[in-house]
């Protein structure tokens, strides 16, 4: 039986990790879920947000971008477009692209397509921000 | 015949030639290899994704998502892919000339064509002749999966909303080292997925979805665009550094060529004006020999 929880996090540019685990956190399109082993399988959208896994007793954090997740007995997989680790994120730079969203949206009417870029960037950069905190 | 002196200033001139030919060599060497590394890694991602990706257009029927309409294509929209740099022998014309015959070819079949240019030598080409209806230049020095999701978001809502009907890409597929090839591809409609692949029913697990399957295969159709249009953005820039690696190769061997014909031309030079030297001295004491 599965005993273990296996965690993959794959993006376009490398496997961001890959090892056993506890217990994991996804900020699923419809919520945030955890996932310990022994789930049912399950084929999830993620939406930008923090996901976070117990490995050892101890947390570790994520900002992740748009993706989905495949869960199967004693493997989770996560297929995202950006995993960045709370530790590794360049708090300046998030905090600079959420201050060009915030002004380019103020000056966007709502109907522009644009406007919905820059809702999405925000959204993004809040919550790298929100992450590297968590870390600190 | 040119002077000792002239011979020898070229010499100079083609060795440093040589040495900027033998760098660039080195470092498109470098960034191929990187290049190839990135490849690499997109791999299990894009692997991974197809299989979910297939999986899921098992169960529904993906007929009914815009991205895969299919209708009568009378506005194209072509996306060209170029390196921003040249020096690379003949990628970049390559593909150009590729994409100016499918141009030719589907303008001729009545069709309305507009270029969309990835890459600064394609924009410069191709904007003096038309209007360009979008373009990204110096994108190839470093990017990521967010350029090929900015390419996406522009391409993307115009089709669904029926602004166009089909979209090619023409990029240039990384073969090896040595060959790259121009390919041209088409992207929207989207080919049908997992259609001719017979997955054994039995092989297949029951997932619960999350949102339902089909709001599940919207939002990941996208994605898939994603894959493909970065997969392509990789394949083009692994594509430039190989051949500009191959011609800088070439170039460093014409270099040494040179040298040596040169340095042949040199020594003859300084033989004739030694002889010539040396006539004199003789003629010299003859004459005062005689008197």
């Amino acid at each position: 039986m599965a005993d273990e929880l296996m965690l993959e996090i794959v993006t376009p540019e490398k496997m961001a990790f890959s090892g056993k685990i506890e217990e994991v956190t996804i900020p699923g399109s419809e919520g945030e879920f955890g996932v310990l082993r022994g789930h049912a399988a399950l084929l999830s959208a993620i939406d930008v947000g923090e996901l976070n896994f117990t490995k050892d007793g101890k947390k570790t954090y994520y900002a992740v971008n748009t993706g989905y997740t495949e869960v199967t007995t004693g493997k989770v997989t996560i297929l995202v477009e950006t995993a960045e680790r709370a530790d590794l994120i360049d708090k300046e730079r998030a905090k600079k692209a959420k201050d060009s969203a915030e002004a380019k949206m103020s000056k966007l009417p709502k109907e522009d397509v644009e406007y919905e870029l820059m809702r999405a960037a925000l959204a993004r950069a809040i919550t790298r921000i929100s992450v590297a905190d968590k870390h600190a | 015949m040119a002077s000792l002196k002239d011979i020898r200033r070229k010499i100079v001139a083609v060795s440093k030639t040589k040495q900027i030919t033998r760098a660039m060599n080195m470092v498109a060497a470098s960034k191929l290899k990187a290049a190839q590394l990135r490849m690499e890694n997109f791999r299990p991602y894009a692997l991974r994704f197809m299989d979910v990706l297939t999986s899921l257009a098992l169960r529904v029927d993906p007929e009914t998502h815009p991205l895969l309409a299919v209708r009568d294509p009378k506005r194209i929209r072509v996306i060209i892919m170029t390196s921003d740099r040249g020096l690379c022998g003949g990628f970049n014309t390559n593909l150009i000339k590729a994409a100016e015959r499918f141009v030719r070819e589907k303008t001729a079949e009545g069709k309305e064509v507009q270029l969309i240019a990835v890459g600064r030598k394609g924009r410069d080409y191709f904007r003096k002749k038309v209007k360009l209806a979008k373009d990204w230049s110096d994108v190839f020095g470093k990017f990521d999966i967010t350029l090929a999701v900015k390419i996406s978001d522009e391409i993307i809502p115009p089709f669904m909303q029926a602004e166009y009907d089909e979209l090619y890409v023409i990029y240039n597929e990384f073969r090896n080292i040595a060959i790259q090839r121009p390919a041209v591809v088409r992207l929207f409609p989207l080919p049908p997925i997992g259609k001719d692949e017979d997955t054994e029913p039995t092989a297949r697990i029951d997932y619960i979805y999350e949102p339902s399957d089909e709001i599940l295969l919207g939002k990941l159709l996208p994605v898939y665009v994603h894959v493909l249009i970065f997969r392509a953005l990789l394949e083009t820039s692994a594509g430039e550094n190989g051949a500009r690696m191959v011609s800088m190769d070439n170039a460093t061997k014409n270099c040494e060529e040179m040298i040596q014909n040169l340095t042949l031309r040199m020594n003859k030079a300084r033989q004739a004006t030694i002889t010539a030297e040396l006539m004199d001295i003789v003629g010299g004491t003859e004459a005062l020999s005689k008197s």
